[in-house]
């Protein structure tokens, strides 16, 4: 077992929306935690949830139409989903920082990269002068690794390329030393040479700076290369959680290894990709049973009515499906070992 | 052997850049410069490239949507390049187009039937009813159903638009199709639907593909033949086989192996390739990879190294190879 201690616990959470069709809960009582200096990884396809799991944290869930339903979201002993705006803000950008998918929209155009980053360390740090400020802009430049950080601080985010905004992106949530940088989409809007330098980046300073990772991503190639223990998300709802390499190996949610198996491998050409038949679901629109029951090949009576919970199958592993329910395995064990 | 159902020579493309006063042109974007390659009648051939590598460009190029400053495409044994307008709209009927974005390329105020119909009506083909039947046929061969023909674009999800896209690409039974990005909007579990579909229309119909996308798995898992652009040049062309098993050029490998795998367990053989892309408008001299490349020579800033065969099935523009070419 994992002697490193849990520093951010998020239990029950569920987000919804709230829109004319009445309440479209988004996630859905999603559970897991994060451990000191861990890299956890939430993959899941458009809608399944994981981008306002991420924004639940922060408490940037936009409000209306969105809010936190239930659950808790526990962070050095605090809820932080009870936090008043004004202490959230004290958390966000400090303790916990996050980095977005397109750099170039959440760089602010009008101001240079230096007055950006320095902005952040005046919030939070507000005994410090006006040197120290400059030397720790300067300072975090260097270490994601970009060139005359003096000069750039002092240079307009339209004058980087992607790749160099995106590591100011990072610079910026490091500042202050975050306990836990959540990366959404980090690398999704940049180039496969550019991709590989940024997640680098993030997986080294994670080993420097003891700072625990959540990356959130579709890609299962990122998760695999950069991930120590993996959430995988369908439809709101937490389907299976486990350490990378069982999740890669030993599959077991049919919507894991489905996903698995329809990817094509750069290494070896399938004859055919496997394809999970029909569409994602529309958050909310499938009420009673498993969400993913109409798509599943092994769906049986019982995933039509009622709600899988998540069952541990080993000490590290969970799985949201009732193949793995200790009630029915006897009957099933068959199906799943024969396929 | 037989003729190739399409050969380029020589493609370039231009851009220029306008600006000041009189906006004058003071510069030029060498979006295209100089490449040629061929695709066989039934085959696959994949191009792959980071943005701005001028992969897009060369597609629309075919297309003729966007008309070369130089060069020669030679599709069917007609000369594209030297078609005028209307003759060109004649020949499209042969060569048609799917796009990345399945929101944007489909008109949101026309049924799927107006969407699907419109080729048959541009190109004048079969009656009415007939029309109306083949839009039908179609929408079945792409896997949706014959009642989806009243519908609009809005009703339908990513997938399903990528599937109308191709349908309407089919509609003028096409020899070619050029599909740019036809899966890179998707999401994984659909992305692989739509690439089988893709293959079995490709058996069943005999059609001929150029696939342009960034994603080195997805193309090789669909092409015979791929091509590696990069800033508008062509760096290697070969089989799949062996451009994946045994790259040759220094940015193909760096390529290939900075593509995250699925696979916790693989260990990468790491060929680091520092810095950006760099800008089109102001590419370096000599070979264009050669600001990055950990093999640099001193004749690589000097000279632009062709394109040319090393092995059988295997082109490569690089310096490296020079002496093993047959001379």
């Amino acid at each position: 077992m994992d002697e490193r201690k849990t520093i951010l616990d998020v239990k029950g959470l569920r987000t919804s929306f709230f829109t004319d069709d009445g309440e479209v809960p988004a996630v859905d009582n999603v559970d897991f935690h994060i451990r000191q200096g861990e890299v956890l990884g939430i993959v899941g396809e458009s809608g399944c949830g994981k981008s306002v799991t991420s924004l639940s944290i922060m408490g940037l869930v936009p409000s209306p139409p969105g809010k936190i339903v239930s659950g808790e979201i526990l962070f050095q002993d605090k809820d932080l989903t009870k936090l008043s705006d004004k202490e959230m803000r004290q958390i966000r950008g400090d303790d916990i920082a996050m980095i977005f998918q397109e750099p170039m929209t959440s760089l602010n155009p009008l101001f240079t990269i230096g007055n950006q980053l320095r902005e952040a360390l005046k919030i939070h740090k507000k005994d410090w002068s006006k040197n120290q400020i400059q030397d720790r802009a300067v300072e975090m430049m260097k270490l994601v690794g970009l060139p005359r950080a003096e000069a750039l601080l002092n240079e307009y985010p339209h004058q980087l390329s992607g790749g160099m905004r995106q590591r100011v992106m990072i610079a910026m949530a490091l500042l202050c030393d975050p306990k836990v940088l959540i990366a959404d989409e980090p690398t999704t809007a940049l180039d496969v040479t550019i991709q590989a330098q940024i997640l680098k980046l993030i997986k080294n300073l994670n080993e420097r700076l003891d700072t625990a990772v959540l990356l959130i991503t579709h890609d299962l190639g990122v998760v695999a290369e950069t991930c120590e223990r993996v959430v995988v998300m369908y439809a709101g709802k937490v389907v299976e959680e486990g350490p990378v390499h069982t999740i890669f190996n030993d599959p077991q949610h049919p919507y894991t290894r489905g996903l698995l198996e329809s990817v094509p491998d750069m290494r070896f050409k399938k004859e055919r990709l496997y394809s999970i038949p029909g569409n994602v679901p529309k958050p909310g629109s499938i009420k009673v049973g498993c969400k993913y029951a109409a798509r599943c090949e092994f769906a049986f009576d019982r995933c039509r009515v009622e709600d899988p919970a998540l069952y541990q199958t080993a000490e590290d592993h969970k799985t949201r499906c009732f193949l793995f329910d200790p009630k029915e395995a006897k009957s099933h064990d068959r199906t799943i070992v024969e396929s | 052997m037989t003729e190739p159902l399409l050969k380029v020579e020589g493609l370039k493309k231009y851009f220029p850049i306008t600006g000041g006063l009189l906006g004058r042109t003071k510069g030029q974007v060498k979006a295209v410069d100089d490449i040629s390659f061929y695709v066989n009648e039934g085959e696959t051939l994949g191009i792959v490239g980071e943005s701005g590598c001028g992969k897009s460009t060369t597609g629309r190029m075919l297309m003729r949507l966007l008309d070369p400053t130089e060069g020669k495409v030679t599709f069917d044994g007609k000369e594209l390049t030297s078609l005028s307008a209307s003759e060109m709209r004649k020949a499209r009927r042969d060569i048609q187009m799917v796009f990345q974005d399945p929101y944007a390329s489909l008109n949101p105020r026309h049924s799927i039937e107006k969407i699907l119909m419109e080729p048959l009506n541009v190109h004048n083909i079969g009656d009415p009813k007939e029309r109306k039947r083949k839009v039908h046929e179609f929408l079945e061969i792409v896997g949706l159903s014959s009642y989806h023909a009243k519908r609009y674009p809005h009703q339908f999800s990513g997938g399903q638009r990528q599937r109308i896209g191709i349908a309407r690409a089919l509609m003028t039974n096409p020899k070619l199709i050029i599909a740019d990005e036809p899966v890179s909007a998707l999401d994984v579990s659909i992305q692989a639907q739509v690439l089988n579909l893709m293959q079995d229309l490709q058996r069943d119909l005999k059609l001929t593909y150029i696939f342009i996308a960034h994603d080195l798995g997805v193309v090789r898992h669909i092409s015979d033949r791929v091509g590696v652009m990069y800033l508008g040049n062509m760096a290697e062309l070969a089989d799949t086989e062996s451009l994946y098993e045994k790259p040759l050029h220094p940015y193909t490998q760096a390529l290939l192996s900075a593509v995250p795998v699925p696979d916790p367990e693989f260990v990468r053989e790491e060929v680091v390739i520092k810095g950006d892309v760099p800008s089109p408008a102001n590419p370096p001299s000599g070979c264009r990879f050669h600001t990055r490349c950990p093999f640099k020579m001193d004749i690589c800033s000097q000279e632009i190294p062709r394109l040319a065969e090393v092995e059988p099935g295997h082109s490569v523009a690089c310096h490296l190879y020079e002496e093993s070419r047959p001379q």
